[in-house]
This record gives structure tokens, sequence and C-alpha cells, in this order.
């Protein structure tokens, strides 16, 4: 079995630093099993989050050579084999320790949002009718797993440090999917605007790039509901027939 | 005197999987203070990871269904050792309970009329299963977690409960550490609900994540409550076999319930060699038959890869035994078959209507299923057993403390069909949310032991006064585990039986002995020696409760006894700590079922 070459990330504070250890791999595992076998053999106080091991979970999100990823979900194979493989903790949130960040920012973020309100039932069993065509795009932003990679990489959390102006892009997503749930009733375009202050991202598409369920989260999240923001507040011609026509 | 924090509450909900959510949301809605406390973040406890579906008459894509078929269902699924009355009113309240979901903002793919979609899965008459893709699950606890959010419930995140508090009989509180910087909480509690989830971990190969120890069962046990049916554990048939290190990982049933079919290395589909008999006549005559049933044919029988998974998962062991597996010691689990039917748009239609499927062997297998089969084989996967409730309330023996979810009995009998599982947990986490906050109110709070408190205090602190000459708990977890595999797994007899039992005496040992280095902050190595307790009290329960049942039935296969016997069909299996704190097994009467039930079991056979 082939031996390969480990730097992680340990330690909190200012004592964070990287360590190296030596541990054998064999076929098909991913950074995740390698974290583990270390552990296992000569560093059990390692700290790391994990629970599905199949990319469903979104806990073990991580820096691997400076790559925002899921551990269970990287290859070992998929990575240069002629240097170690760093990995590192996500650098949006606060370390705690080794490989584990403070993300309860985000959920503190998530309830701020205003929740789901639906229209009242179509039927009388409580239920309502909804096409597949119409529920598709909804349930492209609910496929996200909260990894937190997204909100890693973007520049106005990770450079700006603007956590508390910036709802970021998981909440801008999370917000799509109740904007454009068939059935809610609530506006929150400018609870968005002024409070989440979705203005600030420049569209640079980043977070699109890392997210592991391949959410178009620019495309199809972030640009309609800035889209929106300004048929809203900005446009006199629409404002005009907004008066007259229903939303949504 | 230890250093602790103490919190107070009406209600506290162990768990957060969509047991302990809804559990939690429905006491808050009585007007009680609740706390909910869970080892992991928010929205990662072991529902997310549900794919299938979740079983429920609604009737939308067949209307010939009703609660009363899907009660049949799963008492023939379950063996008919199932808790008769929690299956009449699991088969009853799931429709409200997926609609409630809906309400809350959940998303389940269509029918062409727009109604909620269902699927086809094992051992349920008509397609039952609504759902999402193959990501069910996270659609479920992302709607309970969205919801509850705002319904006014403290969420206590990674924090570990480790023993329940006691005043008497009745349970009034537990005892916790929090994983970032190990420090210790005390919750004063009216009454409380274990949700918990399940004990995968005891094994080598599952589909389960570190925090299946079985924590709950192990607490709730150790507090005085009775344990029930734990020799029965789902192996489901198809986990992933290769690469290594991601065998056990799930494939759900929901390949074969879109037209998947098993083969072995001679290219049979072997599973239509032997139909059990409580599944003759109502299984495909023919491959042919076979597709028209899951291509939505009312007059189709259900394909024989749609057996339920104890007969599916044995069939597949003899396979391989008979030295007829695939490459890596599974069998082949095939959908890309199916363009045959479909042509061009089968990928398509495989990537929508499997996509995480799709994504999963692509990434960690380098395997296509849209045009290559997949190798699978068994790996442990749920418990049926658990703590035993009371039907209706869903209290266990001990006063004041409840269970509901995988970590209660009962719901599953002797084997659990697909889908029950996700519908198991609105239905019931709503019942023990309701009745634990009715019981907080009407009893008076009771008040924590301070010698009880100091005393799992330092237990819990003792692996740090072993340190680095302590015994590496990552180690003892690991041989438990291979030994759990060998000898309680999927074909058990006396002798093997017999020597686990022996074999966790000396583990128990061991795990008093496992030392942890380092701090307190965040240290896994500390938590796994603390998590070796349940790990070895479920595992005990489960190979004592093995060795006394000497049938095989459901997912409890014995070399030694092959066939199913009468007598053992009127019995659960109990399991209580008794007063020298051995653990105490016995074979209990079941309460005879009710008449109406009995005809609505007879009229469906
Ligand atoms: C891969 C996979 C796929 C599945 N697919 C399906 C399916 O399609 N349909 C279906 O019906 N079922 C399915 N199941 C089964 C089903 O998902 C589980 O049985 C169910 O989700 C269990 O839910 P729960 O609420 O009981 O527990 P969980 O969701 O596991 O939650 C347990 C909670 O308890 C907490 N906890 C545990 N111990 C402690 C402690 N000591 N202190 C504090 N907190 C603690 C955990 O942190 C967690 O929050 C699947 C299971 C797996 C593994
Ligand atoms: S596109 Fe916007 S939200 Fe996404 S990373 Fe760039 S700035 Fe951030
Ligand atoms: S949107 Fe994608 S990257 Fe962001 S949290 Fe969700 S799954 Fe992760
Ligand atoms: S462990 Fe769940 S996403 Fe990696």
């Amino acid at each position: 079995m082939a031996q390969r070459e480990f730097r992680i990330q340990r330690g909190s504070g200012d004592d964070a630093h990287l360590e190296t250890y030596t541990t054998d791999v064999g076929e098909g595992m991913v950074v995740l099993d390698a974290v583990h076998q270390i552990q296992a053999e000569s560093a059990p106080d390692l700290a790391c989050r994990w629970n599905c091991k199949a990319g469903k979970c979104g806990s073990c999100s991580a820096e691997v050579n400076g790559m925002p990823k899921l551990m269970c979900m990287t290859r070992l194979e998929d990575l240069p084999e002629d240097q170690p493989v760093t990995i590192e903790p996500i650098r949006a949130f606060p370390l705690m320790r080794d490989l584990v960040t403070d993300v309860s920012w985000n959920f503190r973020v998530k309830e701020k949002i205003k929740p789901f309100a639906p229209r009242k039932p179509d039927n009388e069993d409580g239920s309502w009718n909804m096409q597949q065509d119409d529920v598709e795009r909804v349930q492209e932003f609910r496929k996200c797993i909260e990894c937190f990679l997204c909100q890693d990489v973007c520049h106005v959390l990770r450079d700006h440090h603007l956590h508390d102006e910036f709802y970021g892009p998981r909440f801008y997503v999370y917000s799509a999917a109740l904007e454009m749930h068939p059935l809610d009733t609530e506006n929150r375009l400018e609870q968005l605007k002024d409070d989440g202050n979705i203005g600030y991202c420049n569209i640079t598409k980043c977070c699109t790039k890392v997210c592991p369920e391949h959410i178009t989260i620019t495309d199809n999240a972030i640009i309609p509901l800035k889209e929106r923001i300004v048929d809203e507040y900005y446009d006199p011609i629409t404002k005009l027939f907004k008066m007259f026509k229903p939303k949504k | 005197m230890s250093d602790y924090q103490t919190h107070e509450y009406d209600v506290i909900v162990i768990g957060a999987g969509g047991a302990g959510l809804r559990a939690a949301i429905e006491a808050s809605a009585a007007g009680v203070r609740v706390g909910l406390i869970c080892k992991s973040l928010l929205g990662k406890a072991h529902t997310v990871m549900a794919e299938g579906g979740m079983a429920a008459s609604l009737a939308n894509v067949d209307n010939r269904d009703n609660w009363q078929v899907h009660f049949a269902d799963t008492m023939r699924g379950g063996q008919y050792l199932n808790n008769w009355r929690m299956a009449e009113l699991h088969a009853q309240e799931a429709p409200d309970r997926v609609r409630e979901l809906e309400a809350w903002g959940a998303v389940f793919d269509r029918t062409k009329q727009g109604r909620i979609l269902q699927r086809n899965f094992g051992g349920h008459a008509y397609p039952r299963l609504a759902h999402v893709g193959d990501r069910t699950g996270l659609e479920m606890i992302r709607t309970l977690q969205d919801h509850g959010i705002h319904q006014g419930i403290n969420v206590h995140m990674e924090v570990t409960v480790i023993e329940l508090l006691k005043d008497g009989d009745r349970v009034c509180g537990a005892f916790a550490y929090e994983r970032e910087h190990g420090r210790f909480h005390v919750f004063k509690a009216g009454a409380i609900v274990m949700a918990t989830g399940g004990i995968g971990r005891a094994f080598k190969i599952t589909s389960n994540s570190w925090e299946y120890t079985g924590d709950g069962h192990a607490l709730a046990y150790h507090a005085g409550a009775e344990l029930m049916d734990m020799e029965f554990i789902q192996f489901h048939p198809t986990g992933m076999v290769w690469p290594p290190s991601v065998k056990g990982i799930l494939v759900t049933e929901g390949v074969r319930g879109e037209g998947g079919i098993l083969t072995n290395s001679e290219g049979k589909r072997f599973m239509f060699e032997e139909i059990p008999p409580l599944y003759q006549g109502s299984c495909a005559e023919d491959p042919e038959e076979g597709w028209r049933y899951v291509t939505g044919d009312k007059e189709a029988r259900r394909p024989p890869e749609l057996l339920t998974r104890d007969h599916v998962a044995r069939k597949i062991v003899k396979e391989v035994k008979a030295g007829r597996g695939s490459p890596h010691g599974g069998v082949f689990l095939n959908i890309a078959w199916i363009s045959e039917k479909l042509g061009a748009k089968s990928e398509e239609h495989i990537k929508k209507k499997l996509p995480s499927m799709y994504h999963q062997f692509k990434e960690l297998a380098g395997v296509d299923i849209t045009k290559q089969p997949m190798e699978v084989g068994p790996t442990t996967h749920y418990v049926m057993g658990g703590i035993r409730v009371d039907g209706d309330s869903q209290m266990s023996t001990v006063p004041g403390l409840f269970a509901a979810g995988e970590c209660a009995a009962g719901l599953h009998g002797a084997n659990r069909l697909g889908g029950n599982s996700l519908s198991d947990l609105v239905v019931f986490g709503k019942r023990a949310g309701e009745y634990a906050a009715k019981w907080a109110k009407d009893n008076p709070a009771g008040s924590i032991n301070n010698d009880q408190v100091e005393a799992v205090a330092k237990w819990a602190l003792a692996p740090f006064d072993r340190g680095e000459s302590g015994e590496n708990p990552f180690k003892i977890q690991s041989d438990l585990q291979n030994m759990m595999q060998d000898k309680v797994g999927i074909v058990r007899e006396d002798k093997e039986l017999g020597e686990a039992v022996e074999g966790l005496g000396e583990f128990w040992k061991r795990a008093e002995k496992a030392g942890s280095d380092v701090n307190r902050d965040y240290n896994p190595g500390w938590h796994t020696a603390m998590d070796l307790k349940n790990l070895l009290t479920v595992s005990e329960a489960s190979a004592r409760s093995a060795h006394i049942r000497t049938e095989s039935r459901g997912a409890h296969t014995r070399l030694d006894f092959p066939d199913k016997s009468d007598e053992q069909a009127k019995v659960n299996t109990i399991i209580r700590k008794a007063p020298d704190g051995s653990m105490q097994v016995e074979q209990v009467n079941r309460a005879a079922i009710r008449e109406d039930l009995q005809k609505i079991i007879d009229e469906n056979k």
C-alpha cells in the first residue's frame, strides 16, 4: 500500500499551525478517510466534523490544497501525487479548533429571514396543486446541504468580513427558494435589499463554482432576486404597472 | 464539586432528526418551554441522509390505496411482531403528516394532476412513497428545521447527553457535555423525549454515521427503561461494496423502485428463483410483468427485487456464498438496462429520478449508473428494536421518559418496510411531543440528585486520568465492530452468539481502560471513549436477544433454526437492567390483536 503525506491545520487561535502526518492510502480513498485514519492511528484529538460520508449532510467542509471542498467527496487520486495534501478549515468563520469552525452565524442569519407563508390550500384535505414544471426551480435551491462552502469563498464575507450586513450566497438561495415557491405569499425583497444588502454581491460567481450540489447560485437565485428588487424599487414604469397587477 | 451550567425546561428533546424536531415543534405548540439537544449541527442528523421517500396512503397515484392496506403491509412486512396499535396509528396519521410538511414548505415531486407524487417500494402494495428525487430526508429535515426555528424552541447544538437524571422512578433531567470546550451542562426537565436514532456503528459495514452509537437506547436502559426486540437489525440489501473506503454507503431502494434489477456473475436475475410463502401470488411471473409494475400498470405484480429487505439481503448473501458474486464480493444492481425500454431518454430519466445515486457512484466509484451496473451488498442500516413505548403516548416504562423515531421499538416488528421510517418520525414525533408536554404540565418538576451528577461527571473525566497509558478508544471501537459483524451479523447461530456475549464481557473491561489525551476541547478521542458504553450496551442487548430467539423471522436469521416458530410468533423480547446491574433478557407474550385489525389483515392477505 502506498503512503502519502498530509499537512493538517491543528490547534486554535494564535497557535493554529500545519502539522505533517503520513498514512497508508488505498484505492478510492477520500480525504475524510485519511483524516479518520490519522485520528485513529496517531492523533485521537484531531477535531473534524462529518456525518454522512456521502456528500449529503454538508458537515465536512474544508479547504483541501486551498480549494473549498467536502472532504468526503474528494478522492485522493484526484489530488497531485507529488505533493502533500494540505487540509485546512474554511476561513470565512471563526476557528474553533483544528478543522472545526464556528458556523453559528449562519443559523442566526436564517432566523432573520421571514418564514414561509403559504396561500390557502387548494383542496379540502389541506393540500395544494402544483405542477412539476413550476416547482423545479425551487427544488434546485432546496438541494442545498448547508455546507457553507459558498459562504466561505464569497469575498464579501471572506475578505471584507461584512457578516453584519450581508447574508451571503447560501441565504440568497434560501430566500430565492421562498420567493419563488409557488405557494408563498410573503415579500422579502425589502429585507434582502436593506438588511441583507444583496447589492454588495458583484456577481463574481465564485459561489456557484464551489457548490457541491451544483446549484446555479448566481444565475438562478441572486440575479433574479436583484432583478425583482430593481423592478419593485427602482423602475418607475414597472412600479406603475404593479399597481394594477397582482403580486406573483 | 464539578463545574456545570444549568438549563431549565418543561420538555427536553434529545435528538434533532425528523422525530426530535417534530416532537419539539409539537411540545412548543402546547405552550411549554422546550429545549432541543443534538450532537451535530442542526440539520445534519441522520434523517438528512434518507433517500427514497416517506410512506403514506395518500392514494394520489393509485386510488385503491388506503390506511387499511398500509397497515396490513406494515404488519406483514414486520412478520406480525409489530405493536399493532402503532401500526394502526401510523397508517392512519401518515397522510396528514405529509400534507403538514407541504404546508410548512416542503416541495415534493408532483403527479401530472399537480398532487404529491408517490413511488413504489419493497413490500408496499401500491405506489406509496412521497418523495423528492432521492433526497427525501433532506427535504424533511430542512422543512422541519426551517419551520422549527420560528417556534420558540431553544436549540443546543453539538451537545451530547451522557446520562439521564432521575428523581425516584421518574426522569427529571439530563447530564451532557458540549463538544466545543468539553464543559458540562445539566438540563432540568419535566419530561424528556428521546429521539436519538439508531445503533449502526456497532457494526463494521454500515450506512450509518458516527452519531449512531445507540445513545438513546443505552441512556434509557440505564435509567431503568425496558428495551424491546433488539435482535431485529435491518441489513439493507444494497450498500456500496467498492472501493473499500465507501463500503456500506447506502444505495437507495428507489433504484429498484424505478426498475433496477439484481443479477449475479452469470447474468442471471436470481431474485426470480425463490418467492417467500407470505408473498406467493403477489409477485410478477416474469421480467415483463415486473417492468409493467414499476411503470405503473395496476394489473401487474411487483418484481421480486421489491420483496422485503430481509429476503433480498439473504438472497444476495446466498449468491455471493455460492461463488456467483461480483468481483468485489457483492452482486450487480443494474438500472442502465432500462435503455432497452426507454431508449435514449433513459439517461435523462435516471439522472432525474436518482440524482444523488448518479453523483455518488460517479464521484466515489467512477461508475456511470446510466451506462454500467453497480456492485452492491448488504449493509447494517436500521434497528427495529428500541425503547419499549406505549403505542398512543410514546411513553417508555419510566415515567416522564418518552421515545420516538428509530430509537423507539414497536412499529416495524421483525422488519421495517422502506419509507416507513420517515413517516414514523413525524407521526410518533408529534405524538411524543404532545404527550410529553402534557405530562410535564400535569406533574410537578422533580429535583436533581447531586450525587448522581457528581458520579457521572467523575466517570466522564476518567479517560483523562488514564491519559496516554489508557487504550486507544478508536481501536476498541473498531475491534468491537469487527466482532459484532462476524458474530451477530446477517446470519447467526448459537455458538457465535454465545461467543459474542462472552466476548462483550472482555470489551466492557477494555472500555474501562480507554484513555484520552490533551484536553477537553473538541476532542473526538475522548468522545469515542465515552460512546463505548452505549455501543456496548446496545451490542449486548442485540447479542443476547438474538441468542434467545431460536427461530428465523424477518431480519433475524438463524442458521441453526432456519424456520419460523409458532411459539415465538407470540412473543416480543424484553431487555431490562436487573438490580445487580446485569442485563436481563426475556420473551414476553404479546397482547392479543384487536379483532377489527385482525380482520383487516385477513382481508388483505
Ligand atoms: C442512508 C440512509 C437512507 C435512508 N433512507 C430512508 C428512506 O428513504 N425512507 C425512510 O423511511 N427511511 C430511510 N432511512 C432511515 C431513516 O432515515 C432513519 O431511520 C431516520 O431518519 C431516523 O430519524 P430519527 O429522527 O429517529 O433520528 P436521527 O435523524 O438519526 O436523529 C438523531 C438525533 O439524535 C441526536 N443524538 C443522538 N445521541 C445523542 C446524545 N447522546 N445527545 C444528544 N443528541 C443525541 C443526534 O445528534 C441527532 O440529532 C434511511 C437511513 C439511512 C442511513
Ligand atoms: S457571486 Fe456574489 S454572492 Fe457569489 S461569491 Fe460572488 S459576490 Fe459572493
Ligand atoms: S448553496 Fe451550495 S455551496 Fe452553498 S451552502 Fe448550499 S450546497 Fe453548500
Ligand atoms: S460527511 Fe456529509 S457531506 Fe461530507
